[in-house]
């Protein structure tokens, strides 16, 4: 009989989305700072809730690629660099780009 | 340009303040459009709402238009300041407020 399958997670919120996210980030900006959070349980049953469980995330993100750029660019480089995640595969990402001080 | 690009130009091009949302200001249908209209409800501004659920092409289109993937979206004056993350940062440092001024944008009657 087979086992269920194990998947890893870093913690109780822990998903694959949110494990993609972070490495197309830290592949593109090399963040001093980076934490990727699951915030779709408080969204649950909300419209954009798909029932996934993987539906909105809030990115922190702390880059010196950001230096010199606007918030505007900022937001736009990290939504590039997530390909079609963004509006289609995550209903909501909230994304904090700051620099390192 | 497309019929639709020319739409949402027309749109930005004759509102001082435009927020292209989920649902309407009285009745928002996300989170996050409710969040803007909170926002521009404390500047005081007067501003169109332009529901996205109600025309597909707009719904999409805006998203090419702006090269920004999601909803809400604000244009003040014809310029795209951002969602709704850009407009609470903003606004949290007083630049949203500023830049209405700036823009000499109509209060709200």
């Amino acid at each position: 009989m087979d086992k269920p399958e194990v998947k890893p997670q870093r913690d109780a919120m822990g998903t694959r989305v949110a494990e993609e996210i972070e490495d197309l980030l830290r592949a593109a900006f090399a963040p001093t700072r980076l934490e990727v959070i699951n915030d779709s349980a408080k969204h649950s049953g909300h419209s954009g809730d798909d029932g996934s469980g993987e539906s909105h995330f809030t990115i922190v993100i702390e880059s010196a690629a950001f230096v010199g750029v606007s918030r505007l660019e900022r937001q736009r480089m990290v939504n590039r660099s997530l390909g079609d995640i963004p509006g289609q595969r995550v209903h909501a990402l909230a994304i904090k780009a700051s620099t390192p001080d | 340009m497309s019929d639709t690009n020319q739409r949402i130009s027309d749109i930005v091009g004759s509102n001082d303040v435009v927020l292209f949302m989920k649902g309407t200001p009285l009745f928002p249908q996300c989170g996050f459009s409710s969040r803007a209209i909170a926002i521009l409800d404390h500047c005081g501004v007067a501003y169109e709402g332009i529901d996205v659920l109600q025309d597909m092409e707009i719904r999409q289109g805006i998203k090419a238009f702006s090269d920004w993937p999601t909803i809400p979206q604000l244009y003040v004056k014809g310029e795209f300041i951002g969602g709704s993350d850009i407009m609470m940062e903003m606004f949290e440092a007083g630049e949203l407020q500023e830049l209405m001024t700036e823009k000499e944008v109509a209060k709200a009657s």
